[in-house]
């Protein structure tokens, strides 16, 4: 415990150090190596303590009555460890990554109290202390998205994403304010002692909105797409690898651990938040071709599948079965785990690309794969992982979350019995959709022929970058072999929070993993690897033994039309239009328009599409001609005599003492 | 009535509930015609097997009539007419054939959760069956809502007719609401089918070729 | 044990060899049909042969995704089909992966094989690509309900509990089981290129999928690629029959007398599943690409009917 706080002022004292030292050459490396360090032992912290009692400490800062409480018990410990993987991941990825920023003075500062800002979240045990942390991190990545703020689309990503982080506070504070009640128990002990909220419904959609307009969960994930293209690279994989975590984690601390067990109708509307939010986030994420919009956008989907494992959750144990809550549970935090390695690996290889080429848009990339093998080959498992593919940890933890799905026990409400195996179809969609999505993403940037100068002439990432891509790929792949040292590691967990837990998988023969029953469903991730590994090996052998091994190489086929300029290739766009076709027209109401030029002009055909965002259009366009409407009436303000403000002040202060007066 | 019966029953049903779905599905209308006789020739095995099952000869005669009326003669009577009207080839523009069909999976669930509850006290063997039934109704009523085509309007009126019969026919014990339901049903479907027809000639036949066209523009 | 991996091994071995067989009498029984005489039924055999012998001609710019991928398609599809029982279920190896985990393996390959498509940079390559990513999107859903129902009434998503569910009197006629295989059948249209989605015969530029993708392979990385073609055919058909028309199934520890029964029917399942789809294909004719995400739609739904059946009443 006092380790991890000496760790956390050190993570604020290297902010400070950041500050002073941002020009000098050898600044970056100092704080980079720093938080680094101060990751890993953080992450180690949390290794430690999953399976231990939980620690508490008070710090005498805070609200004078209580301090500043701070405690670590399993779900602490859980998120500790992601936020050390992803945010030792991003340092070690920024050592290389960080020396091309053009302005280390508007980075580096925020970089480590952002790191702190997280790990303080995590462990906070009062309101006031964990609303502290909740803002620290908000406004500390906030400064790092508008590093680049000579950009005013940059601008606009920070003032948006402000906008929305003010909402999420917000929400939370009057969540965890009525948790405390009128006698201010903040201390999240004495929540979790008093007898359960008579506003628990209210409490829990307070929750939902904080953290879910945090997490991205739609119709609330609008800052996501903009932030994530405007932050650097490394900030960005912190952000959406780590911080949605964060946020989910303090769902599941509202949810699951202080308040009571829920009423089944917040299940119904957590799961079909979670659905919406998987197939809209990845059909989202199809229309983009900015790299790093795409993969915020499946952050947002990957968002939907983690809540889809929460409100399974929420639902088995509204119904008093323990043992389906710990799976669906289990299925969403392992989620919570890959997601933070695939995305922050996804995140490096667009920080990579960019810094390779200077190019974020996938239409001015192609054919990276022989400018930059490594990258390519690191990325192309992040691509795999996030596509569900075995034997990687994606397919491990949708797999887990179908099984959850799959136990139909005999629930009474009809809500769930629709809700339930709804959510199963839009799961496959969304899962089938990212395949599509990443083949996407990865065919249009690594394959191909180069679009433009600056991808035929890229080169290779630097050491630094390379490992930390290459270390997140291994360790989506040994997550996926291995997984149940994973659902063995959270089981303890899982019975602090739900009384129940996953049967222990680590002593299973073979190292499979059986969620419920042999007989019912098991898997084993290694044996599936050793398998491929072994057919590919020996049908290589074989063929290359005994029949041809020569090897021609010639021009393109391309069925006898072969044209040498890369523009024929197919793009982003038009890969994406048979889907855009399929589902966009619903969802986005897409529209395409052929120019013809008119008889005799040799002039180009033009093709024009268009696309409207449903949620925008339907939530934050009107919302915002509101506010500019009330901001228009309340100009009349702005031009009064000192007497009249003195006046409503004056009147303020007495409705103010009327209310008083009243109310007692 | 052991287990397999009870299974085919509830199957047939479920069939017909799938005939249903195909009609919605279905926008070239000859092909439609032939899946509402077809969707008449499951509802005559259901009723059938119905009277199989009730040592209900009476039935066999009402599995005989939609056999014979429902399945082959009003499908081909209509199928002349679409020939003589010459829109045997046309497409009908159906507004999103998907979101139709999501439509009507949200029906068959609806009915499911109305109906499971409330003939919770009935015997097990209706429950599902009427269900299936009320599904088979709702969703003729949804194909005739989407649908813009005289034509394919009549045959989801027919569906929905079929739903009502096949719910007659399971329902034990009150064969006389039985007759007079079908005989009502089949009374009301001439009617309408009637005024359609009435007025499907009155619109075409009356008009030239060229306004015809012009009518197959404009829904085009 | 020993016995297990001799039935084991001997399945791996005879869906490697029978699924060329099994494309070559589906391409026999479609000529037939259409009144040609139509290649031998083991020309398959002797294409994979002689693309084997030949030189590869790789395209300047492929890269060495373009030459692993061919390996890892078959691999991936081999194990799948590994999972699969085909004249007796307790496969050595079964609890290794469930039907989803099919799926994902299938899905796995196909991920590959778009990609493939994508290394040269071709126009070709891409619409193959794109087109086969579109289709997944509705196919893998669809089947993914497909085994969600068929798991929610089997409690269990492994094949062989399933098959030897099937087998048992517990079944009985359900509806949702009709729309399962109704759902399933058309998925395993889609997934195998066969009309009316695609057309495996035609390298005919506005209608192709499959061959588009793979039109730059050649010599023995297209043999790959049609054999795992051709074991994908194999496996969806086995598939099929494991879950739906289990009879015949040999189980486990019954001992050899069995063997010679589950062979036996497995082989007639196999003919008159390809009487059945050379006939379905020679009878219908192949979509417009966009009518296929209507047809697919229909399975999804489906599919999500037969799901929502089960999960909202245990009698159908």
């Amino acid at each position: 415990m006092t380790l991890l706080l000496l760790c956390v002022a050190a993570l604020l004292a290297l902010g400070a150090a950041g500050a002073a030292r941002a020009r000098h050459p050898d600044g970056t490396a100092v704080v980079y190596g720093g938080s680094l360090a101060l990751c890993i032992i953080a992450g180690l912290v949390g290794l430690l303590h999953l399976g231990a009692a939980p620690q508490t400490g008070v710090l005498p800062l805070g609200l004078p009555w209580i301090g500043a409480r701070f405690r670590i018990d399993a779900l602490a410990a859980f998120f500790l460890v992601v936020v050390g993987l992803g945010g030792g991941g991003a340092s070690l990825y920024a050592l290389g990554y960080g020396r091309h920023e053009t302005v280390p003075e508007r980075v580096l500062p925020f970089f480590p109290p952002f790191l702190a800002g997280l790990i303080l979240v995590v462990i906070a045990d009062d309101a006031f202390s964990f609303l502290f942390a909740w803002e620290l991190m908000s406004l500390a990545s906030w400064a790092l998205v508008v590093a680049h703020h000579h950009d005013a689309e940059n601008t606009r990503a920070g003032t948006i994403y402000l906008l929305l982080a003010s909402l999420s506070g917000l929400a939370l504070l009057l969540a965890l304010g009525m948790l405390a009640g009128p006698a201010g128990n903040f201390a999240f002990a004495a929540i979790r002692a008093a007898p359960p909220s008579p506003l628990g419904g209210l409490v829990l959609m307070l929750a939902l909105l904080g953290a879910g307009s945090k997490a991205g969960l739609v119709p609330l994930h609008a800052w996501l797409p903009l932030a994530h293209p405007a932050a650097p690279s490394h900030v960005s994989a912190l952000m959406s690898g780590v911080m949605t975590k964060v946020a989910v984690y303090a769902f599941i601390r509202i949810v699951f651990d202080l308040l009571g067990p829920p009423a089944w109708w917040s299940g119904v509307v957590v799961l079909a938040l979670g659905g919406v939010t998987a197939v809209l986030g990845m059909l989202y994420a199809l229309m983009q071709h900015d790299l790093k919009r795409l993969l915020a956008y499946s952050t947002v989907e990957n968002i939907g599948i983690i809540f889809i494992g929460l409100g399974l959750a929420m639902a088995f144990r509204a119904n008093g079965f323990a043992a389906g809550a710990a799976l669906a549970l289990t299925a969403a935090l392992f989620h919570v785990l890959n997601h933070a390695l695939f995305k922050s690996l996804l995140f490096f290889g667009a920080g990579a690309v960019l810094s390779a080429t200077g190019e974020r848009d996938t239409e001015h990339l192609g054919g990276l794969i022989h400018r930059m093998p490594r990258t390519a080959f690191a990325v192309l498992t992040g691509c795999a992982a996030i596509a569900a593919l075995p034997p990687l940890n994606g397919f491990v933890s949708e797999w887990l979350t179908f099984q959850a799905i799959l136990l139909r026990p005999d629930l009474p409400q009809w809500g769930l019995k629709v809700m339930i195996p709804t959510d199963g179809a839009l799961l496959a969609l969304a899962a089938a959709l990212a395949a599509a999505c990443f083949v996407r993403a990865f065919g249009i940037t690594f394959l191909g022929r180069p679009r433009t100068a600056a991808a035929a002439l890229a080169g290779e990432v630097d050491r630094f970058s390379l490992a930390a891509m290459l270390g997140m790929g291994l360790l989506c792949l040994l997550a996926g072999l291995f997984p149940g040292v994973v659902i063995d590691t959270l089981a303890p967990l899982m019975q602090a929070l739900l009384g129940a837990r996953m049967p222990a998988q680590l002593g299973l023969p073979w190292l499979s993993i059986i969620p419920v029953e042999a007989a019912r469903s098991s898997y084993n991730g290694w044996l599936i690897f050793v398998f491929i590994a072994a057919a590919t090996t020996l049908t290589i052998l074989a063929i290359h033994r005994f029949a041809s091994r020569a090897v021609r190489r010639a021009p393109a086929w391309d069925c006898g039309f072969p044209d040498p300029r890369p523009v024929t290739q197919y793009t982003a766009e038009s890969f994406a239009q048979p889907i855009r076709r399929v589902f966009g027209s619903v969802v986005f109401r897409a529209h395409e328009v052929v120019l013809m030029p008119p008889p005799g002009d040799t002039g180009p055909a033009r093709i024009r599409r268009s696309l409207r965002d449903p949620i925008w259009d339907a939530l934050y366009a009107p919302v915002g001609h509101w506010i500019t409407r009330a901001a228009d009436v309340m100009n009349v303000l702005q031009f009064l005599t000192i007497r009249r403000y003195l006046g409503f002040v004056f009147i303020a202060l007495v409705a103010l003492l009327l209310v008083l007066a009243l109310w007692q | 009535m052991g287990g397999l019966s009870l299974d085919v029953a509830n199957m047939l049903a479920g069939l017909l509930v799938l005939a249903s779905f195909m009609m919605l599905y279905q926008v070239r209308l000859p092909a439609l015609l032939n899946v509402l006789s077809l969707h008449a020739f499951i509802l005559a095995l259901a009723i059938a097997w119905q009277a199989h099952l009730q040592h209900a000869p009476e039935l066999y005669i009402t599995a005989l009539i939609a056999l014979g009326f429902k399945s082959v003669l009003i499908p081909a009577a209509l199928r002349r007419i679409v020939v003589r009207l010459g829109i045997h080839r046309g497409i009908e523009t159906v507004t999103g054939v998907g979101l139709t069909m999501l439509a009507g999976m949200a029906l068959v669930a609806l009915a499911l959760e109305v109906m499971l509850p409330v003939t919770t006290r009935a015997d097990p063997v209706t429950r599902e069956y009427i269900a299936l039934a009320l599904s088979v109704v709702l969703l003729g009523l949804l194909s005739m809502v989407t649908r813009r085509n005289a034509v394919s309007q009549v045959a989801g009126f027919l569906s929905l007719e079929n739903g009502i019969d096949l719910a007659a026919a399971g329902a034990q014990g009150m064969p006389l609401v039985v007759e007079i339901s079908i005989a009502f049903s089949v009374l009301i479907a001439f009617l309408v089918i009637g005024v359609f027809l009435f007025r499907i000639r009155e619109r075409f036949d009356t008009v030239d070729l060229q306004a015809l066209d012009q009518f197959r523009g404009e829904r085009a | 044990m020993i016995g297990d991996l001799l039935i084991q091994g001997a399945q791996m071995a005879l869906v490697l060899l029978l699924a060329p067989l099994f494309t070559g009498v589906v391409r026999k029984m479609k000529a037939r049909l259409q009144r040609r005489r139509g290649a031998p039924v083991l020309q398959p055999y002797r294409d994979l042969l002689r693309l084997l012998g030949k030189e590869v001609v790789l395209a300047d710019n492929a890269s060495w995704l373009f030459r692993t991928a061919p390996y890892l398609i078959f691999a991936l599809t081999w194990v799948a089909a590994a999972l699969v029982p085909t004249f007796a279920t307790g496969l050595l190896f079964s609890w290794s992966g469930d039907l989803i985990a099919i799926i994902a393996l299938l899905g796995a390959a196909r991920f590959l094989l778009a990609l493939a498509g994508m290394d040269v940079g071709t126009s070709f390559g891409g619409i193959g690509a794109s087109r086969e990513m579109m289709i997944a999107s509705l196919a893998e859903p669809a089947m993914l309900m497909i085994v969600i129902s068929l798991a929610l009434l089997a409690g269990s998503t492994q094949l062989s509990t399933i098959a030897a569910f099937m087998l048992s009197s517990a079944v009985g006629l359900r509806v949702s089981l009709a729309l399962a295989l109704i759902a399933f059948i058309i998925v395993a249209l889609a997934e195998n290129a066969r009309i009316p989605v695609d057309n495996p015969a035609t390298h005919l530029e506005l209608t192709m999928v499959h061959e588009a993708m793979v039109l730059e392979y050649s010599g023995r990385h297209l043999a790959m690629i049609e054999l795992a073609a051709a074991l994908k055919l194999l496996l969806t058909v086995s598939a099929i029959a494991c879950i739906f028309f289990p009879f015949g199934l040999a189980a486990g520890p019954d001992g050899l007398v069995r063997y010679p029964i589950g062979l036996a029917s497995y082989a007639a399942k196999l003919g008159v599943a390809a009487v059945l789809l050379g006939t379905f294909e020679t009878s219908i004719a192949k979509m417009r690409v966009f009518r296929v995400p209507g047809f697919l739609g229909a399975a999804l739904m489906l599919s999500l009917l037969a799901t929502l059946l089960l999960y909202v009443s245990r009698g159908l």
